[in-house]
């Protein structure tokens, strides 16, 4: 009975119902969209770390500490044979590591140098570039952040200086072949990238790895000898570390949005009722119990939230596709500023958080239309007769 | 209490609080009503009368004495009884008609049923004979806004009379309306109150009521001052 008088009431009121479904359906909206362009932008960052970088997993060398330049030195040797049997069969390729300093325009910069298969198909990386420039004395790969802060161009040359096995400083002339556009910061910024032969020549380290990379499917090996195998799990830990640190961030934005939707609501339900309160007294004098006018006025603020679900769906949600979709181009490169986010943000809209959205705008939609028509149980139906407002 | 009683009242006081002290709106008021009177509480503003109406409608409680309507001692009542007997037996008509504005003239007059969860297709039938005795065939699906004050009243009435109570409470019906409308409610009021035996109680102060009433209970500050029987009311000739 409640429910279809309710319902006469929401569909009857017209355009106060249309505008109090709407504001409601905007903040459901908005906690979706917000909520998954936070989601879709921590997928992203994993998906990008993944291709562009981890792919399988790893092998690394006992020494090596990609936190510390200073464990560089020692972190190489020929890798495992069955490491390196995944390197024959195309399945890993090695990387090989060292600190070194190069002079663009006679400038001194700290880079990491790492020598890279140029023909490498594992990651998702530009390595091709780096192929078929035996004139050059050293084809170096750069990010265009590096590029941006050395103001290196593709065709500019510098001097690399490295350290090689001996202990024993070095120098020569690289020369940028090729500024990779990545959306992973750790590939890019304070990197250079050079044929791994190259490298190995150079730091007089021939066959020898630092890490080795293994593609996405292939079956952990089982004699590594002293190598450590490094899953996605461990490798992709520290992204998530910064995801749980951000989660606060993002479980305030949720509430702030809530918390706009509830005031919404809320603000709606007390309108209401201070502008009702003759109808209130009218629905007590032909014989309806406080209660049940306490629950038809928290009814309608329950069936607002489903009308604001429906109106999401309906309205917002061929924006929401499109989002989804087609994601939104973001103005500036945030890989200066060391952050992976991609060029377009694209929401992902799980069924977890549009489940969870749905089940927690409901449950604080009923909340907030009943905390105000509770005022009605201590109403006089005498007062409210009069339309006198209450205090 | 006789067969016919439909109210009883003895020794009734209302008092309200104002700033730390009490003002007294009604005091000694004894008082019977029988079944299918045609009553009205007739005296100046703030003699009372919307007060003694709101507590026999059980909308306000006695400061003091004792109030019985229907059988029902409302004193002993809680407020989910007093609404019980609100939707089962009594019918309100209001000065400001009191309809819902988002409900049409059917569902308006609908409403009482749907609280006495009467069947549809009964209900359909109930309103129907409702709307049409106050002549608003032609204006189920209008709503209020749509109406002028009297087809507004008129639409009150049927939404007091549609559940067929055996009391309706009327405040002040005409006092929004013109005199052509006036005489036009109190006739079908009149006629409802000989067709269903239905008790009806009146406060008023318009003359134009008063030709139909064949009891007229005079308040004066908050006492009946006089109590006349009508035996052949003017309007009724």
């Amino acid at each position: 009975m409640l429910l279809k008088i309710a319902l006469k009431n929401l569909l009857g009121a017209r355009l106060r119902t249309f505008l109090n479904v709407l504001v409601t359906a905007f903040s459901f909206f908005l906690i979706l969209f917000m909520s998954a362009m936070y989601d879709g932008m921590l997928q992203h960052a994993k998906q990008v770390t993944m291709d562009t970088e981890i792919a399988g997993g790893a092998y690394w060398h006992p020494e090596y500490d990609p936190l510390d330049p200073m464990t560089f030195e020692e972190a190489h040797s020929v890798p495992p044979s069955a490491i390196q049997a995944l390197i024959d069969g195309n399945k890993a390729f090695p990387v090989l590591v060292s600190q070194a300093s190069i002079y663009p325009g006679g400038r001194i910069m700290p880079t990491i140098m790492k020598g890279i298969p140029p023909a490498q198909r594992i990651v998702n990386m530009p390595t091709d570039a780096l192929l078929g420039h035996e004139d050059i004395a050293i084809p170096v790969l750069i990010g265009k952040g590096m590029a941006s802060e050395s103001k290196l161009e593709v065709g500019d040359a510098f001097t690399i200086r490295w350290l090689d096995t001996d202990l024993t400083y070095d120098a020569d002339e690289g020369t940028v072949v090729h500024i990779m556009d990545t959306e992973n910061f750790k590939l890019d910024m304070g990197h250079i990238w050079i044929p791994l032969n190259k490298v190995q020549s150079m730091l007089a380290m021939e066959g020898e790895a630092t890490y080795v990379t293994y593609g996405k499917g292939v079956q952990p090996v089982q004699d590594m000898g002293d190598w450590i195998p490094r899953d996605i799990n461990y490798l992709v830990q520290d992204m998530e570390a910064i995801i749980e640190a951000d989660k606060p961030g993002a479980q305030i934005l949720y509430l702030i949005l809530l918390a706009m939707a509830a005031m919404g609501i809320f603000n709606a339900q007390v309108l209401s009722i201070f502008r009702r309160g003759r109808e209130i007294g009218t629905l007590m004098a032909i014989g309806m119990t406080r209660p049940r006018v306490v629950g038809l006025f928290t009814l309608e603020g329950g069936l607002n939230a489903v009308l604001s679900a429906a109106v999401t769906l309906i309205i917002f949600g061929p924006i929401l596709w499109y989002f989804g979709a087609y994601g939104i181009p973001l103005p500036i490169d945030y890989s200066e500023m060391g952050l992976i986010i991609a060029k377009r943000l694209i929401p992902v809209y799980t069924i977890g958080l549009v489940v969870s959205t749905t089940i927690l705008v409901s449950i604080i939609v009923l909340i907030v239309s009943y905390i105000p028509s509770r005022r009605i149980a201590k109403m006089k139906p005498t007062d409210a007769l009069r339309g006198k407002v209450m205090a | 209490m006789e067969k016919d009683t439909v109210i009883r009242i003895k020794g009734l006081l209302k008092q309200f609080p104002i700033g730390g002290q009490f003002f007294t709106a009604l005091k000694n008021i004894d008082l019977d009503l029988n079944e299918g009177e045609f009553t009205g509480l007739v005296g100046p503003s703030g003699s009372g009368k919307t007060t003694l109406l709101n507590i026999i409608g059980g909308l306000d409680s006695p400061t003091e004495g004792q109030v019985s309507v229907l059988g029902q001692a409302l004193n002993d009542t809680s407020h989910a009884e007093r609404a019980r007997l609100r939707r089962k037996h009594m019918g309100f008509i209001f000065q400001s008609y009191n309809l819902l504005p988002v409900y049409t003239v059917f569902e308006n007059v609908e409403l009482p049923l749907i609280l006495n969860k009467v069947d549809k297709n009964e209900r359909r039938s109930m309103v129907e004979q409702a709307v049409e005795s106050v002549g608003l065939g032609d204006k189920m699906d209008s709503r209020p806004n749509m109406l002028s004050g009297g087809e507004c009243q008129r639409t009150a009435i049927a939404r007091a009379i549609v559940h067929q109570p055996a009391l309706v409470l009327a405040d002040e019906p005409t006092a929004n309306l013109d005199a052509e409308n006036s005489h036009h409610i109190m006739k079908i009021l009149s006629n409802l109150n000989k067709e269903l035996s239905t008790s009806f109680i009146f406060a008023t102060h318009d003359e134009k009521i008063m030709a139909y009433l064949r009891r007229i209970i005079h308040l004066g500050d908050g006492e009946i001052t006089k109590d006349e029987i009508i035996d052949n009311p003017k309007a009724h000739d």
